[in-house]
């Protein structure tokens, strides 16, 4: 099964990325978790996003579009890149997010299951 | 690298032959799995410029000998530098078949001991149906990657973790001793029915290439029972591939939408894989010992065999659930067609006591499939509003795209229908 790993972020985990030896720390353990995932042919996909504040959140209202900056102003959690594995159950999917750092700075990571085209007919 | 179709017809038999000579002469299978893949590329990019050669089979077999020279060379160079070791292997590297060589016992085996070793079990499901489809089945590795639709580096990445798994665990290229073989052929039949699964549930759109796992799959199960024709089981699972692959035609709408088996034309199934699944299975009964894949195909028989959905015989399909629950005693998905054949016969109440110890059953109490079965038994009963809701949350719990549009269609189809007259 796919499964998408959001990573959400918040204040908290900006604070300790800004710090140079937290940074270094946390950068390591993805760095170990990358390799990882690479060398068991789990990892499909993953990137990082850039800071939420740039972003723009489009919406059409009876034919009007509206645009703004940002997606929630008031948001307190952000989302702030994902990883997209390939694992053979759920529970190895969620190992993978508790070991995420963000899961330990304050932060938290979705785990979704991706939809496919497969089916049976019933 | 894209192959012209005959060219992929041609290279792909000749793939686990050319491996299984190699593997044979030089040992280390996995170093000439490699180069057996690096042959089966450059044929798919000389061939269709510059003409497929007479001799296919020595053709491959002279460059892939030349690729695991150099590899090995390259290894020897290797440690010569790194430990000062001057041991080179010699070889009879650019030795080219006699034309009789090829169609050997020798081959037959060398396809049986391929099996077995990809479908060792020190590595995972995922990794034998890799394994398999490229050095049984001769896909090229983006080939396999884009049926499984993931990238080819993650695919690489997998197939060559899976065999160094093997190779750690110091499997040697020859057939598992007499007395594992039982076990290990049942590991090799759940792969390719695994892998058979993998395609056939493919419905359209950018999985459709998918299908192509269904014709390895059943062109792997002739391989394998033209090796073992007296294995009950191997000819089951053949069989049981053929009569569900006959249905292929009719269970789709061009869009893709899933249509039950209730509902699909059967003048669109395929009338000879039926008839030849028919035969294998009556062969198979007739002689061996009783095993879940002939009586599943016993079973998709007797539905293919059934001019309408009406004239469906569910109390043979009853009788033959009832004999393979024994032998499928943790399958909750037996459990569960079971539980239909038995509301099909006894009414749909019967179905749904049937259906109450699974709900206890970890693994299927939130399966989409116990919600789906539940939301038709209700609906069967009489019961619309019960039946709606069992369809509601069998979409949501599906990951499949077309089975929620499914049961959303359901649902909704039921929510125009009058209210309740019996409870469910």
């Amino acid at each position: 099964m796919k499964y998408i790993l959001l990573i959400w972020q918040t204040e908290q985990t900006r604070a300790a990325l800004a710090d140079e030896d937290d940074r270094a720390a946390i950068m390591a353990d993805v760095g170990v978790i990358m390799e990882e995932l690479q060398e068991t042919g789990e990892l499909v996909g993953g990137e990082a996003l850039a800071d939420a504040t740039e972003s723009k959140t489009i919406r059409v209202v009876d034919g009007v579009t509206t645009t703004t900056d940002g997606p929630f102003a008031e948001a307190k959690e952000q989302l702030a890149g994902y990883l997209l594995v390939e694992t053979e159950t759920p529970e190895r999917a969620a190992e993978i997010a508790a070991r995420w750092p963000d899961a330990h700075y304050g932060g938290a990571m979705e785990v979704r299951a991706l939809m496919h085209g497969s089916g049976e007919e019933m | 690298v894209r192959r012209q179709p005959h060219v992929e017809d041609l290279l792909r038999p000749l793939a686990p032959r050319v491996l299984g000579v190699l593997a044979r002469r030089h040992g280390q299978w996995d170093l000439c799995e490699d180069a057996v893949q690096e042959a089966l590329l450059a044929a798919s990019r000389q061939w269709p410029d510059e003409g497929v050669p007479d001799n296919p089979y020595g053709w491959l077999l002279t460059v892939a000998t030349r690729r695991l020279t150099d590899h090995q060379r390259a290894d020897a160079a290797r440690r010569r530098r790194e430990e000062a070791d001057f041991a080179e292997r010699p070889g009879d590297a650019d030795r080219v078949p006699a034309p009789g060589e090829a169609g050997t016992t020798a081959d037959e085996d060398d396809a049986l001991t391929l099996l077995f070793l990809c479908c060792h079990p020190a590595i995972s499901s995922a990794s034998q149906l890799a394994l398999t489809l490229r050095a049984v089945g001769g896909l090229t590795t983006d080939e396999v990657a884009a049926a499984f639709l993931v990238p080819e580096t993650t695919m690489a990445q997998r197939i060559s973790r899976a065999k160094q798994r093997i190779r750690a665990a110091g499997v040697p290229f020859r057939l598992p001793p007499e007395r594992d073989r039982a076990a290990r052929l049942r590991v090799v039949l759940h792969v390719l029915y695994l892998m058979f699964n993998e395609g056939y549930t493919a419905t359209s759109g950018p999985a459709l290439h998918r299908t192509e796992l269904t014709t390895e799959a059943i062109r792997i199960a002739r391989l394998l029972h033209a090796r073992l024709p007296r294995d009950g089981e191997a000819t089951g699972l053949l069989a049981l591939m053929l009569l569900t692959d006959a249905r292929r035609p009719a269970r789709t709408t061009a869009d893709g939408a899933l249509v039950p088996l209730d509902e699909q034309d059967r003048r669109r199934w395929d009338a000879a894989a039926i008839d030849e699944g028919v035969a294998l299975v009556t062969d198979a009964l007739s002689h061996a010992a009783l095993g879940p894949y002939q009586l599943q195909a016993a079973i998709a028989a007797v539905h293919d065999e059934a001019p309408t959905a009406d004239a469906t015989d569910w109390p043979q399909i009853l009788a033959l659930y009832e004999r393979l629950r024994p032998l499928a005693p943790d399958n909750p998905m037996v459990a569960l067609s079971h539980a239909v054949a038995v509301a099909m016969v006894a009414g749909p109440q019967a179905g749904l006591e049937q259906l109450a110890p699974l709900a206890d059953d970890p693994r299927m109490a939130e399966h989409h499939r116990l919600d789906a079965v539940r939301g038709h038994l209700c609906e069967l009963a009489g019961d619309p509003l019960a039946a709606g809701a069992h369809y509601r949350a069998a979409a949501r719990r599906t990951t499949s795209l077309p089975e929620r549009r499914y049961l959303e269609d359901r649902a909704a189809r039921l929510d125009r229908e009058p209210p309740p007259t019996v409870p469910c």
